[in-house]
């Protein structure tokens, strides 16, 4: 009699790596973590989204039930505690949200092979023969180790995989798991999905007024799939709380006026134009 | 010599920007002064913090004065714009037309206020007595239809 299983999407890191927030990041019509979470879903008996506190209130993860780290700059291992203290009695289906070449197939092979005698059940990576700790199952009994690797000063998943009690399986698609923590890398995964190679431009976008204030920053550089300035808006207004509707603004590009619908290109510097108020 | 726009994060010097203008072909000259008000849409207004998106801003003023030159055939326009916290009663936009005869600068000074108004990415927010603020043409627009966009800021 296996626990039940609930499934967590770890989406509270910071993509320092990527500039821009992973969880947005598009595959096809969807965000990475939207797509995680259709995924997981189907597959298990709750779904929730793994949290920092300052993303609590992001519409992105604000559309799914949500699990809160409770202890900080931990890493992975934080969002998959935080659950198992929340849910003791479940075992946690986990899963980063920067996997854009998972499929259906490799997530039915892992519940196939589930081992629910053992601690957890995980892939063996086709790179470096270790286990893969965020796209994985940890019963119920994987907490309490946890925790004590844990309070012994080590937070790396990978380790505490590599020495506890766990069954390791070969993944059914080598490149299932290649995460994607760069611009590079989710180019890459991007070309292998089909999509065309330059589906990503690297653009800063510059905030005034209101929009400053709800982005709560007056600049950023990020890694956008958003083809049009149309398009960055709609990534960005899911992002952050922005109460101006499209239809309100003006767009410029490299400091001219632009137009909502041109092509964005690499390097470009887009401002959004709320209705303005000079004199 | 700086373009004919310009922003200031200090208060506009009048007598430099109007001596700038200063031409003895020209018998009229005038000027439009923009001052902070102590209320707008019934509510008190204690302070009005200005920001602009400076490249932009600039490029589109300089084509409004070189609009107003061509289209009136005045001979001298400037305008300069205060950023930053300003209270009641600051200058906070000077537009000033040097031309021939007066009814040219008068319709090139209306004008070019009147552009500057409603092309210009500078915004403004209110700072009410009560505590309250909030951006100028911002906060009361959730719906497209209710904001026109062509038409100038109620205030100063």
């Amino acid at each position: 009699m296996s626990a039940p299983l609930y499934g967590l999407v770890l989406a509270g890191g910071r993509s320092t790596r990527m500039g821009s927030d992973k969880a947005a990041l598009r595959i096809g019509a969807r965000t990475q973590l939207e797509q995680a979470m259709a995924l997981l879903a189907p597959r298990v008996a709750r779904a929730f989204v793994s949290v920092r506190a300052d993303q609590r209130t992001d519409p992105l993860r604000g559309r799914f039930e949500q699990i809160q780290d409770t202890r900080e700059d931990l890493g992975p291992i934080a969002g998959i505690l935080a659950a198992q203290e929340r849910h003791p009695a479940s075992a946690w289906l986990v899963l980063a949200c920067d996997l854009p070449l998972l499929d259906a197939a490799t997530l039915d092979c892992l519940l196939r092979e589930r081992a629910p005698e053992r601690l957890a059940t995980a892939f063996r990576s086709s790179l470096d023969g270790l286990p893969e700790p965020l796209c994985a199952v940890y019963e119920p009994a994987s907490g309490a180790a946890l925790a004590a690797y844990l309070a012994s000063g080590r937070n790396c998943p990978r380790k505490f995989l590599s020495q506890a009690d766990v069954k390791l399986i070969a993944e059914p698609n080598p490149r299932a798991l290649d995460n994607a923590n760069t611009p590079e890398e989710y180019a890459s995964a991007m070309s292998a999905l089909g999509e065309a190679p330059a589906t990503t431009r690297r653009v800063t976008v510059q905030y005034f007024a209101l929009l400053r204030e709800q982005a709560g920053r007056s600049s950023e550089a990020l890694v956008t799939s958003a083809r049009t300035p149309r398009e960055l808006y709609g990534e960005l207004a899911a992002r952050y709380p922005f109460s101006l509707d499209a239809a309100l603004l003006r767009v410029a590009i490299n400091s001219e006026f632009g137009d909502w619908s041109a092509p964005l290109k690499d390097g470009d510097a887009v401002v959004f134009i709320p209705p303005v108020a000079g004199g | 010599m700086s373009g004919p726009f310009i922003f200031s994060r200090t208060p506009l010097e009048v007598a430099a920007l109007r001596g700038a203008l200063a031409d003895p072909a020209c018998g009229g000259f005038a000027a439009f002064e923009g001052w902070v008000r102590d209320h707008n849409e019934g509510q008190r207004v204690r302070l009005l913090e200005y920001e602009a998106y400076e490249p932009l801003a600039v490029r589109e003023a300089e084509r409004i004065v070189a609009e107003a030159i061509a289209r009136f055939g005045v001979a001298h326009a400037a305008c300069a714009h205060r950023l930053g916290n300003l209270s009641v009663g600051e200058l906070a936009v000077w537009v000033g037309v040097s031309a021939a005869h007066r009814d040219e600068a008068f319709r090139a000074c209306r004008f070019i206020i009147d552009e500057i108004k409603h092309r210009l990415p500078i915004w403004k927010k209110e700072h009410y007595v009560g505590g309250d603020s909030g951006w100028v043409n911002c906060e009361r627009c959730a719906a497209p239809h209710e904001h026109e966009h062509t038409r100038p800021g109620a205030h100063v």
